[in-house]
C-alpha cells in the first residue's frame, strides 16, 4: 500500500476532477425538478424556461454550492484545530447562536432589522455574540487551547440549546412551526444580491484557509509540535476559529443549521485523500458544494413536497460513508 | 555556525509546586549531553524551556545570546528541534509527510522546495525510515514511529537538537543505533541534548552528563565523574556498581 505525497501534480490533478465533478453537478442539477427546463431555450431568454432556469433554480444550486463548500471547509478546519474527527462546524456553538438570533426574532415577530431580513440580522447577531462569549470563556485567566477552546464551546452550545427549547416551549404554534422550519435548514433560493455578498464572504475566506493548509497540518497534529516547527498556536487557533465562526455563521444565517456536510465531506474525503491539508481543504469545499447540491436537488425533487435538506444529507450521507469506510480499510488513499 | 545555549538562574513552579529552582547552564560547544535524574526532577521542564516551549519561569535562558522568547519563531525553529517522548496522531499521515512538516520553518510556499525535499530524504536516510516512507504514521510500531519524529525533528536541519527520551520505544538494536547516530551527529557539529533514564547509555555516548534532582543541578561533568557511585547514590538513591568488561567498556549495575 503506497501513498504520494501532496504535489503540485497530484493536487492538480486531483482537484481538476473536483472541479469537473462539481461543475457538471452545477449545470445538471437546476434542470432537474417538477418541471422540465430546456438549457437552450432558457438560454435564449424563453418563458418560462429563463425564469424558472435563471429566477428560481440556479440561485438555489449556487446557494448550495457556496453552503455546502462553506461547511465542509469549515468542518476541515474545526477538526484541525480541536484535533477531533467528530468536530463539526457546529461544535463550538456558532451556529447555536445563529439560531438562538433567529429564534428570538420569530419569537418577537420582527420582520427587518439593520436593512437586512430581520431572520439574517438576528442569526449573524447571536452568532457574533456567541463567538466573544466562547473566546472569553476558553482564553479567560490561562493560554487559549483547543481543550479550552473546545470545553467552553460545548458548554455554551448546550447551554444555547436549552434557550432555543425554552423559548420553542413558550412560542405560539405559528411561531413553533417558524422555529421548526429554521432549525431544520433549509436551501430557499435567494437573490443575486444575497448571492453575491455570501459568495464575497465565503470564497476569499476559502481561499485564504486552503493557503494556510500547511499551518493546519501542523495543527492538526498538536500545538506544541506546530510550535517546535515555527508556527504560533495560540494565533493559529483565535484565527481558525474565527474564520470558521464567520463562515459557518454566514451560511446559517441564510439556511439554517445544515448537519452532516461539514462532519462527512471531509471525513470520507479524508480517508481517500490523507490527512494533507493542502489537498484535503481545496477538495473538502468541492466536494462539499457538490454534495449539498445534490441533496437539495433530491430534497426538492424526490417527493410531491419539499422535505428537510437536512434530512437527506444525513439519509445520503450516512450509508455513503458507511461503504466508504466498508470498501476502503485496506486501501484508505486515492 | 553553532548553536550556544546560556541558562542563567532558571527556576519555574507549576502552582506551588517548584519544578525548577537556580538552574545555570552553559551549553558552548557540539557534543552529546545526556540529561538525566529521577522522575520530577524537571528535565522534561528544562528541555521545553530550552526549546521555547514554556513560558512563566524566572531567569533567562539564551540562545547564542538572544533570550529565547525574544526570537522569531520560525528562525528559532530552523536552529532548534525537539523530538518528544511520543506522537499520537488523530489524523491520517503517512511516515513522509510526518517528516515534510519539519520543513515548515523553511516554507517559501504552499509546496517544497527540491531543498526541502533533499533534507527529508536525507532525514529518513539517517534513520533508516524510508522503506516505510509511504505508510500511515499510526499503523507504525512504536519504534519505527519515534524514528520518524527524529526524522521530522532532524529536517528541520537545526543547530540543537533537543531528545526527550528519545529511546524509550525502541528495541535494543535501534536504542544503540540511535545514540550511534545521535553521537555521529554531534561530531559533526551538532548539539544534542537527550533525555534518559538509561545510565548505561549515558555512560557510553555522552560527552557530559547534567543530572537533576528535586529541581536543581547536582552534577555536571563528563559521565565518569558525574555517575559516580557516590553520585548515583546522591541522586538517584539507589546502590550501583562499575563494573569493568574485560577489554571494553565499563558498565553500570544498579540494586543488590
Amino acid at each position: 500500500m503506497g501513498i504520494d505525497p501532496v504535489t503540485p501534480a497530484r493536487a492538480a490533478r486531483v482537484l481538476l476532477l473536483a472541479l469537473i465533478f462539481t461543475a457538471a453537478v452545477a449545470v445538471v442539477t437546476p434542470l432537474i425538478g417538477p418541471s422540465s427546463i430546456s438549457l437552450t431555450k432558457a438560454f435564449r431568454g424563453e418563458w418560462p424556461d429563463a425564469q424558472m432556469f435563471f429566477g428560481v433554480r440556479w440561485p438555489r444550486t449556487m446557494l448550495a454550492m457556496l453552503a455546502g463548500g462553506a461547511l465542509a471547509v469549515a468542518g476541515v478546519l474545526f477538526q484541525a484545530l480541536l484535533r477531533d474527527p467528530l468536530a463539526t462546524p457546529y461544535t463550538l456553538g456558532v451556529s447555536g447562536g445563529a439560531s438562538l438570533g433567529a429564534v428570538i426574532a420569530i419569537c418577537f415577530g420582527l420582520h427587518s432589522l439593520a436593512g437586512l431580513p430581520a431572520l439574517w440580522a438576528a442569526a449573524l447577531a447571536g452568532a457574533a455574540v456567541i463567538l466573544v462569549i466562547v473566546l472569553a470563556v476558553a482564553a479567560e485567566g490561562r493560554r487559549l487551547s483547543s481543550f479550552t477552546l473546545l470545553l467552553a464551546g460545548i458548554t455554551i452550545n448546550s447551554v444555547v440549546t436549552s434557550l432555543i427549547m425554552l423559548l420553542h416551549n413558550l412560542a405560539s404554534v405559528g411561531q413553533t412551526f417558524a422555529i421548526v422550519h429554521w432549525l431544520m435548514g433549509n436551501i430557499d433560493p435567494v437573490d443575486a444580491p444575497t448571492l453575491i455578498a455570501l459568495a464575497a464572504i465565503i470564497l476569499p475566506l476559502c481561499f485564504a484557509v486552503c493557503m494556510a493548509a500547511r499551518q493546519w497540518n501542523l495543527m492538526s497534529v498538536g500545538e506544541e509540535w506546530a510550535a517546535a516547527r515555527g508556527a504560533s498556536p495560540q494565533r493559529l487557533l483565535l484565527i481558525g476559529y474565527v474564520v470558521g465562526s464567520v463562515l459557518t455563521a454566514s451560511v446559517t444565517a441564510i439556511t439554517g443549521p445544515i448537519g452532516f456536510v461539514g462532519l462527512i465531506v471531509p471525513h470520507a474525503l479524508r480517508l481517500r485523500l490523507g490527512g494533507d491539508h493542502r489537498l484535503l481543504m481545496p477538495a473538502s469545499f468541492l466536494a462539499g458544494a457538490a454534495f449539498l447540491t445534490i441533496c437539495d436537488t433530491v430534497a426538492r425533487s424526490i417527493m410531491s413536497v419539499e422535505i428537510p435538506v437536512s434530512v437527506v444529507t444525513a439519509l445520503i450521507g450516512g450509508p455513503f460513508f458507511i461503504a466508504i469506510l466498508r470498501s476502503k480499510r485496506r486501501s484508505l488513499w486515492l | 555556525m553553532t548553536a550556544q545555549y546560556r541558562l542563567d538562574d532558571v527556576g519555574m513552579r507549576y502552582g506551588e509546586a517548584e519544578v525548577l529552582r537556580g538552574v545555570s547552564l552553559r551549553f558552548d560547544e557540539p557534543g552529546l549531553v545526556a540529561l538525566a535524574g529521577p522522575n520530577g526532577a524537571g528535565k522534561s521542564t528544562l528541555l521545553g524551556i530550552m526549546a521555547g516551549l514554556r513560558s512563566g519561569y524566572t531567569g533567562g535562558c539564551f540562545l547564542n545570546g538572544q533570550s529565547v522568547p525574544h526570537w522569531q519563531r520560525r528562525d528559532f525553529a530552523r536552529h532548534v528541534a525537539m523530538v518528544p517522548q511520543s506522537l499520537k496522531l488523530d489524523f491520517p499521515f503517512t511516515a513522509e509527510q510526518v517528516v515534510l512538516m519539519g520543513r515548515t520553518p523553511y516554507a517559501g510556499g504552499l509546496f517544497e522546495s527540491p531543498q526541502d525535499w533533499d533534507a527529508v530524504e536525507r532525514a529518513m536516510q539517517l534513520t533508516d525510515t524510508l522503506e516505510f516512507r509511504s505508510r500511515d504514521f499510526r499503523a507504525l510500531s512504536g519504534g519505527e514511529r519515534q524514528r520518524v519524529i527524529l526524522a521530522s525533528a532532524l529536517a528541520q536541519e537545526p543547530r540543537a537538537l533537543l531528545l526527550d527520551e528519545p529511546t524509550t520505544f525502541l528495541d535494543l538494536q535501534h536504542q544503540l543505533t540511535i545514540y550511534d547516530l545521535l553521537r555521529r551527529l554531534s561530531r559533526e557539529g551538532l548539539l544534542v541534548i537527550t533525555v534518559t533514564h538509561d545510565l548505561n547509555l549515558a555512560a557510553a555516548y555522552s560527552d557530559r552528563v547534567v543530572a537533576l534532582r528535586k529541581g536543581q543541578v547536582v552534577a555536571d561533568a563528563p559521565p565518569c565523574d558525574a555517575l559516580s557511585v557516590e553520585k548515583i547514590r546522591e541522586i538517584f538513591n539507589v546502590e550501583a556498581e562499575w563494573l569493568q568488561r574485560p577489554g571494553g567498556k565499563a558498565w553500570i549495575a544498579y540494586g543488590d
